[in-house]
């Protein structure tokens, strides 16, 4: 059986990746990618750097492809055209979803995706990065050092006080912070977080402000989010997405004096008030 | 001894495994000591149902296992029940040897029959109760692993996966039913005399019988009672609830589908194994589609993704199935499809949700 499982692990496996090299500053490279669906266009030649340590916010009106690049990104998509590296050596394009967690891009999805029957220590213990071959998995025991890393990852999204609940009953919030968490045990270099305060309260929100700003310089993070509130209080570099492509990047308060960004997605203007 | 854990913590588990270890010694010691006519006394015949009930629980928490903590409703778990039972009427066939009708020293009756000259390549070793007894586990296993394989890399899921099995066991009942095959056509595999040279007829091999049953119950229920308790069950049940959370925490969502899916296949297999020698007879119909819906039913009465719930659900359900087939035949199905619609509609997590329910509130 032990025999069958390691060949069966082997086959899984693409060619070996090193570790990601981020030599030149830059972790995620998107060059000329496009893809569609039913002949639309959905990314249109679109080039996208992202920088080592770099918080990104990702703005732009419904149906700029936000969330299809990060299909793209993650693997869940393949593009028509275009390059994907992660670091100057990864080729994205070559893995499929569970090797590109595994060299170290984390996802969390708009709505919060935690295992609900499984108690808040259960869901951490499924993203530990390190558990996901089947050897590891057949043990019903956490080992100390396994220990300290989920405590240290409860400590940071503030649910120490709620690790044997069941993630089902958490509030919103809550589960917003856990499956942040469940990322960070992958122990990513770059996280990928689709709307994470949509349905936040402020307070709420100023925690998963603190939360991210905190993560950025030891990971990359690029946040895809419609709060302008919450963009301003996070990123420094903004990329504003339209009909596929970059329409403008640069720091919020630039954007907002850009005519261009102004007509296709702050509208009338009262958006970021 | 201590018990492990995940074992301690499995109140309704302990109480089945005592249940288990109450009948696998107080059944054999009712029919073999208290005398025939003595009201506690056991017939061969009520030892032998009993036996065919455990087996069914078998098959229930295989099929528990896949759909109540994996989310893959498998509607032709009974095809590989009824694989596991004819690779063990394959050696009791060949254990027949001239006692036959036709008294050919090798070929069963009905290869003679059809006037077949030397014994298809696949029927080789079956005379051998190792090579049976592997071939058992191996057999469905196989099947269910390239049936899984294929499935599962292509993101079959769902209903679609549903019907897919249940084509599978469709199929299957269709080529076991061609004479050509080689397995007795529509008549399958019956006439067996002995295995290991204990005559199967006999009170004694009818009790070992019994035994091996609630022994293999046991094992199966602990096997994958402790499966689901390490970090693999929390897999299954993250690919139950949200697939792609668990292939973009980086699972091959597919190959541990594809594993479960085969152990779960030799679990059923291990049953019908134990079945046939109590029923003494294995044929196409246990192919039918209806059958590998009862063992879905058996297990969303009993409640899903309890195990305990699958053991109770088969039990209860094949005995009422007994009492009514005999008192009221034609209700029968009508009993089960209304059972069914009332579960799903009224208990959705089945007998054991209830007995959970009554405990929370009191």
């Amino acid at each position: 059986m032990s025999e069958l499982i390691s060949e069966l692990d082997a086959a899984g496996m693409h060619p070996p990746v090193g570790p990601v090299d981020a030599t030149h500053g830059i972790l995620l490279y998107l060059e000329g990618v496009s893809v569609s669906f039913d002949g639309f266009k959905a990314i249109d030649n679109l080039s996208l750097y992202i920088g080592d340590g770099e918080l990104r916010c990702i703005i732009g009106p419904n149906g700029a492809g936000k969330t299809t690049m990060m299909d793209i990104i993650t693997g869940k998509t393949k593009p028509d055209a275009g390059r994907v590296f992660f670091g100057q050596t990864i080729d994205l394009l070559k893995l499929d979803e569970p090797a590109i967690a595994r060299v170290g891009i984390g996802r969390k999805f708009q709505r919060p995706t935690v295992i609900e029957p499984l108690t808040v220590l259960e869901n951490l213990e499924l993203a530990m990065s390190g558990a996901k071959r089947l050897r590891g998995l057949m043990t019903t025991r956490l080992s100390g050092e396994e220990r300290d890393r989920i405590a240290a990852v409860l400590d940071r999204i503030g649910l120490t006080e709620h690790g044997g609940r069941l993630a089902g009953i958490l509030a919103h919030g809550q589960k917003q912070w856990l499956e942040i968490g469940m990322l960070l045990m992958q122990e990513p270099r770059l996280l990928l977080v689709d709307e994470p305060v949509a349905g936040m309260t402020p307070a709420e929100m100023d925690r998963t402000a603190e939360l991210l700003r905190s993560l950025a310089g030891s990971h990359s993070v690029v946040v895809v989010e419609h709060d302008m509130g919450f963009v301003r209080s996070i990123a420094d570099r903004v990329t504003v997405l339209h009909q596929g492509r970059v329409l403008a990047e640069g720091r919020l308060d630039e954007l907002q004096e850009d005519p261009t960004v102004i007509e296709v997605y702050l509208g009338a203007g009262d958006a970021y008030h | 001894m201590r018990l492990p854990p995940w074992l301690l913590s499995d109140r309704a588990g302990l109480v089945l495994l005592a249940i288990l270890a109450i009948i696998g010694v107080g059944v054999p010691v009712l029919n073999l000591l208290a005398p025939p006519d003595h009201p506690l006394h056991l017939t061969a015949y009520t030892v032998t149902l009993l036996g065919k009930y455990l087996c069914y629980a078998l098959l229930a928490v295989a099929v528990d296992l896949v759909w109540g903590y994996m989310g893959i409703l498998s509607l032709g778990h009974a095809a590989f029940f009824a694989l596991g039972g004819y690779c063990f009427g394959m050696y009791l066939m060949r254990q027949i040897g001239t006692r036959g009708v036709y008294g050919d020293p090798v070929l069963p009756d009905f290869m003679v029959f059809l006037n077949w000259q030397e014994l298809p390549w696949y029927w080789h070793g079956f005379d051998l109760f190792w090579f049976a007894a592997v071939m058992v586990l191996v057999v469905p296993g196989l099947l269910a692993f390239v049936f899984g394989w294929f499935a599962f890399r292509s993101r079959v899921s769902g209903v679609y996966l549903s019907i897919i099995t249940q084509a599978l066991t469709y199929a299957l009942m269709l080529a076991f039913f061609r004479n050509e095959m080689g397995f007795g056509g529509n008549n399958g595999l019956t006439d067996f005399k002995d295995a290991l040279g204990f005559p199967l007829q006999a009170d004694g091999a009818r009790i070992v019988l019994f035994v091996l049953s609630t022994l293999a119950l046991a094992g199966g229920y602990l096997a994958c009672r402790w499966l689901v308790s390490t970090r693999l069950g929390r897999v299954l049940v993250a690919i139950r609830d949200s697939e792609d959370r668990a292939r973009f925490l980086g699972y091959r969502v597919e190959k541990v589908k594809a594993l479960v899916f085969t152990f779960s296949a030799m679990l059923a297999g291990v049953a019908g194994a134990l079945y046939v020698p109590q029923v003494g007879i294995i044929n196409p119909g246990e192919f039918a589609p209806l059958n590998s819906i009862e063992a879905v039913i058996w297990v969303a009465v009993g409640g899903r993704g309890t195990l305990v719930g699958a053991v109770v659900g088969a039990v209860l359900i094949n005995y009422a199935k007994t009492w009514l087939t005999g008192a009221l035949p034609e209700v029968w199905l009508f009993a089960l499809g209304g059972l069914f619609v009332m579960v799903t509609l009224l208990l959705p997590y089945g007998l054991i949700g209830l007995l959970r329910r009554r405990e929370a509130t009191a």
